[in-house]
């Protein structure tokens, strides 16, 4: 018996495709199991307290603060690198010549080649003190009495941490973005221009808005990067834990999920410290596909993606 | 019960694994250079990977011996029963500052320690602070906490500290690799410590003594047991060591000993053993055999005796005599099975 080249490409692929979900499955399942004795033991108030002791004469394990720490950072880091991302798209796809666009596009790319820990040194021992004698000291000074810009200005904090994530998220939103607007067709531009437009109108109200779904789709993969960003994190956010982690201001040291277990999983020795570990790792799981579901809810439903869209 | 004593064929090549503590790491690696540059047929691979993961590399037995500042405690005995503990080198911590126009010696007691990290003391001319140090203009700003973000040998030594000290802190707190810290923020490593020290002002932050004194930091005097103030220094860190009487035998339990705030007027009071702890019977190491764990017994002889001249320069302090003494007979009782192992003196 004969078996087609077809029969064979289409096993293959689908093996390729369901390891995917092997992998899903396997870690998930792992991350559950590890995280069922912290789970027995502090059940839903893992999840929403705010106390964080690993000592075994104290244990008691709290993960709010790291949740919030999370959402914070990666907040400020799509607030400040997506309309970055999109300018650079813009300009790369919209308005350069040739001789420019290709130098500038490999120079964006080759950002995300930087390891992360590269930007961690370069945050701990460099950017930190621009952001704190040119950000963080005027911000306080001026604009103290609002509670976000509270506290004493030190380099090592919430601010810090989201402009480093945000500096690393530009590529991918940026590339991403650009490639989208790329492949919005010609015939939208020519049309818009014959019925009179600026150039301004056309990027705004035609091509971006065209691809809107595509650039949301690439806001979401640097969302999911800041969100598990661990070691760039964890040299600049200041580590702190339990209450005093909860970013109630920028000016504040904190701490992401990913950081707390990068700086004490390998060195848990106690088993339910340990468990609580896996149990934030669990979260951060949680968390991503949740990310990511919304995303697929907003980019169907929201933007009403119609046919021929670049999604 | 010992039956024989193996006969070790000299040229055989042999390759050693531990893991532990990042504290004895200089010195360890140290030893372990000048050990194999003597002894070539012996490949010793030590990762600095933090106390507790060398503690449970043990109990796994994925490695052959570990390092570690904490003790074994009464959980990790179990798991890794008959496990021995050898003392093999002696380190300080300092409390280091960083306040402009003050240079070292601040005086700060160590109940005062105790309220500045746990958030009691907040500004560095807090009267606590201020009635210890008469003579200084101390500034009005506030105090930036340092600690470990990492669990960290050194940070089980520091909170034992000042649950020694305050009964507030052992009470709240108590003693651990890593703390549920009030205030301040966390860096990793002693490196990361100093770093952040260093580079920002109003802060305070505990580093081994290494790590103060490459770094040129400026460090407090604490008070010791006599009521004298004390800079940590190779001297007063060696001075814990020598006032030690009564130390648990290789086999013992060590979970409640420590060096801290020991007698004599010049004994600094923060002051640690780094240990390398190994099994009594190797023969539970399926990797090793006769001829290996024959090896890592000479290099733990070698490095509790000759090895000891690696430390001064590394600012660590050598074994004082009766602690090398017990390491000996801790170390002539590990055995392969029933197999005695020869040590080439």
């Amino acid at each position: 018996m004969k078996i087609s080249g077809d029969r064979i490409f289409n096993v293959v692929s689908a093996v390729v495709a369901a390891t995917a979900a092997v992998i899903l499955a396997i870690t998930a399942y792992t991350l559950a199991t590890g995280s069922a004795p912290i789970l027995q033991k502090e059940g839903l108030s893992f999840f929403t307290g705010i106390m964080w002791n690993p000592n075994p004469a104290h244990e008691v394990f709290g993960a709010l603060p790291y949740l919030e720490g999370t959402l914070v950072t990666s907040a400020i880091a799509l607030i400040i690198g997506v309309p970055l991302s999109l300018g650079i798209a813009i300009f790369l796809s919209e308005m350069s010549p040739a001789t420019v666009r290709v130098p500038i596009s490999y120079l964006v790319e080759l950002l995300a080649a930087v390891p992360s820990v590269i930007y961690g040194l370069w945050g701990l021992f460099v950017f930190r003190f621009y952001v704190k004698d040119y950000l963080e000291i005027p911000l306080n000074k001026y604009l103290g009495w609002i509670p976000a810009f509270k506290g004493t200005p030190y380099g090592l904090d919430v601010l810090t941490a989201g402009l480093i994530l945000a500096i690393m998220i530009i590529p991918t939103v940026s590339s991403i973005s650009r490639e989208v607007l790329r492949a919005v067709p010609n015939p939208i531009r020519e049309g818009a221009y014959s019925i009179g437009a600026t150039r301004w109108e056309v990027v705004s109200k035609w091509v971006v808005s065209y691809g809107r779904s595509g650039i949301f789709g690439a806001a979401i993969l640097g969302l999911g990067r800041a969100v598990g960003e661990t070691m760039a994190v964890t040299m600049v956010i200041g580590n702190s834990v339990g209450p005093d982690a909860i970013p109630t201001s920028l000016l504040k040291p904190s701490q992401t999920m990913a950081s707390l277990i990068a700086s004490n999983v390998r060195d848990a020795s106690d088993p339910l410290s340990f468990s609580a570990y896996i149990g934030v790792g669990l979260m951060l799981l949680i968390l991503g596909l949740s990310i990511n579901v919304i995303a697929q809810v907003m980019v169907t439903r929201l933007l009403k993606v119609k046919g021929g869209a670049v999604e | 019960m010992t039956t024989s004593t193996a006969v070790v064929n000299p040229t055989v090549s042999v390759k050693l694994t531990g893991a532990g503590s990042t504290f004895i790491n200089p010195v360890l690696q140290a030893m372990i250079s000048a050990y194999q540059a003597a002894t070539p047929t012996v490949a010793i691979n030590y990762q600095s990977v933090g106390s507790g993961a060398g503690i449970s590399a043990l109990e796994g037995h994925t490695v052959d011996f570990a390092a570690s500042d904490a003790p074994l405690q009464a959980a990790d005995i179990a798991k890794a029963p008959n496990a021995l503990t050898i003392p093999t080198t002696i380190g300080a911590e300092a409390i280091a500052y960083n306040v402009p126009g003050i240079a070292s010696n601040l005086h700060l007691t160590g109940k005062v320690i105790a309220d500045i990290f746990s958030g009691n003391v907040t500004t560095w001319n807090n009267p606590e602070i201020q009635s210890l140090n008469t003579n200084v203009t101390l500034p009005s700003n506030s105090i930036l906490v340092v600690h470990r973000s990492d669990s960290s040998g050194t940070t089980f030594v520091f909170t034992g500290y000042l649950s020694q000290e305050s009964a507030g802190w052992n009470k709240t707190y108590g003693q651990s690799k890593t703390i549920g810290w009030p205030v301040g923020l966390g860096a990793n490593g002693n490196a990361g410590v100093a770093g952040v020290v260093q580079g920002t002002t109003y802060t305070i932050g505990y580093v081994e003594l290494d790590y103060a004194i490459a770094n040129k930091m400026t460090v407090a005097s604490v008070e010791n047991n006599a009521g004298n103030w004390v800079l940590p220094t190779l001297a007063s860190s060696a001075a814990a060591a020598t006032s030690v009487t009564s130390l648990p035998a290789g086999n013992g339990v060590w979970s409640t000993f420590n060096l801290l705030n020991q007698p004599g007027a010049n004994t600094y009071p923060i002051v640690t053993f780094s240990y390398i702890l190994v099994y009594k019977d190797l023969s539970v190491n399926t990797d090793l055999n006769v001829n290996s764990a024959d090896a890592l017994v000479n290099f733990l002889y070698w490095a509790v005796n000759t090895g000891q001249g690696q430390a001064q320069g590394l600012s660590y302090v050598p074994l004082p005599a009766n602690v090398v003494a017990i390491d000996v007979a801790t170390i002539q009782s590990i055995t392969f099975g029933t197999t005695a192992l020869a040590i080439q003196q």
